[in-house]
């Protein structure tokens, strides 16, 4: 091995660095909570909505499980700008990367997270809707009150996991050169030559990230399991 | 500005005189199922061994398999592509990097994809399997040592059979997600479907049809695996397993 590594770029890059750590966080977190918010409505819709809105959102959900995220990304950074031209009549109307990739993660983990809420509520005995219905709840305060509390907590766990997988894909922006955690980076990189440092620590960096939500989710499900 | 249609453009010579869109489209494809193909044929062989040995009561295989298990799954596929990429051959013997970057760039990058993609994949499968061994019930180990039948035999005839069969569903997942994750090769050249559509609709100025191609053709081969696999599952379930 005749390499000779430069650790000292890890402290030259570091603002950089902090910028992307600062988007991927941005990224992760609007993904998640719009996501989620967008999950719960579909995995509604698709349970319990008249049969043309549960008929659109599975096949939604499904039209975006099939594709690549790349290819979603890419979708909404070079296609939607198209449209929004079009409909808007403004020539130079743009996306501009931040928001091409925040969409298309909000619009891609949305069909993940509906999955996951629907199992979840799928996971909560029939018998209970019927005994809130019984007691004279409507369905709407049945879902709210019964189905959806004990849904919930079935599902964090996958919920979860799912985050993570989302801080996983963030990386894909890369594709559109947007400056996440990776994006970032990569400059530095490329600046000092020191890819080899660069890349062992991104994956160090994630490494951790998704470790701590792993040890999070085995400590709820341990919680959770009947003992 | 407005957008001009040109639904003939798949049959239109490509600017870059590499042949017509639509060979560029069909060699895209081509190259996603091989990378596909191969990548899950190798990470299902590396998985299973890995999620048996996660199940052994032998700490020597089954601490090694779980820590390549967390490693890989818990870091982005992109970010193992560029270490297999750019960091590997560095850190090799200069004279097994050199012969590295002196390969063939295409077959380089095919064989980078093909290794990241494989491990990644393979350490999600172990999981999977690991899962399948565990949810056969304990009685049928204890069942099988019983009837004299060695640890490899229990294994290879009564665990593992009714293992495959309670997580086909998951694998079926699996493989899909092998599918759709090849397109992380566009990133260090490898021109797959999504990178060809992506040339495609920078070169012709038409990026609709290029990018509705790819959607329809990813989505078609996912339904028709999906389909094919319902029926699979549906004759090989397992009576009284719910699956995993």
């Amino acid at each position: 091995m005749s390499y000779s590594f430069d650790w000292g770029t890890l402290v030259r890059g570091w603002p950089l660095i902090l910028d992307g750590m600062a988007m991927t966080a941005l990224l992760v977190g609007v993904g998640m909570v719009l996501g989620i918010a967008l999950g719960i409505v579909l995995a509604l819709a698709r349970l319990f909505g008249p049969r043309w809105l549960s008929l659109a959102a599975g096949f939604y959900v499904n039209l975006f499980r099939a594709i690549p995220l790349i290819l979603t990304i890419f979708w909404f950074f070079f296609l939607v700008p198209f449209v929004l031209r079009a409909v808007t009549g403004n020539p130079y109307a743009g996306v501009g990367p931040v928001y091409a990739a925040l969409s298309a993660f909000v619009l891609a983990e949305a069909a993940y997270y509906c999955e996951i809420v629907r199992a979840g509520i799928s996971s909560v005995r029939i018998g209970q809707m019927q005994a809130a219905t019984a007691l004279g709840l409507t369905q709407w305060q049945a879902l709210r009150y019964v189905i959806l509390p004990q849904a919930f907590r079935n599902m964090t766990p996958s919920l979860i996991n799912q985050t993570i997988a989302l801080l996983k894909d963030t990386s894909l922006v890369y594709v559109i050169s947007l400056n996440d955690f990776l994006g970032a980076a990569t400059k530095v990189a490329h600046r000092d030559g020191t890819l080899v440092e660069m890349y062992l620590f991104v994956a160090v960096a994630y490494l951790a990230l998704c470790s701590t939500g792993v040890g999070l989710v085995n400590i709820l499900k341990r919680k959770q399991a009947p003992s | 500005m407005q957008y001009s249609w040109d639904l003939l453009i798949y049959f239109k010579p490509s600017l870059t005189g590499e042949g017509y869109y639509w060979e560029l489209i069909l060699q895209g494809l081509g190259r996603t199922i091989v990378l596909s193909l191969l990548s899950w044929v190798l990470a299902l062989g590396l998985g299973t061994a890995l999620g048996i040995a996660r199940t052994l009561p032998l700490p020597a295989l089954s601490v090694p398999a779980a820590v390549f298990v967390h490693c890989f799954r818990n870091t982005p596929l992109l970010v193992q592509v560029f270490l297999w990429f750019y960091v590997v051959p560095e850190l090799l013997p200069s004279e097994w990097g050199t012969a590295i970057k002196r390969m063939d760039p295409t077959s380089g990058q095919f064989l980078t994809v093909l290794v990241a993609l494989t491990l990644y994949t393979a350490a999600k499968a172990a999981e999977v399997i690991r899962s399948g061994i565990q949810a056969v019930s304990r009685g049928q180990k204890q069942a099988a040592s019983a009837l004299g039948l060695t640890e490899l035999h229990a294994y290879r005839h009564v665990i593992l059979p009714q293992a495959f069969r309670i997580v086909m569903p998951p694998l079926t997942s699996d493989f899909l997600n092998v599918f759709k994750n090849s397109s992380v090769a566009l990133t260090i050249g490898f021109m797959e479907l999504t990178g060809q559509t992506r040339q495609i609709g920078d070169f012709s100025s038409q990026p609709f049809e290029a990018y509705i191609a790819a959607t329809l053709i990813y989505t078609l081969i996912t339904l028709s695996v999906i389909a094919f696999m319902r029926r699979i599952e549906k004759s090989t379930q397992v009576p009284g397993y719910w699956g995993v």
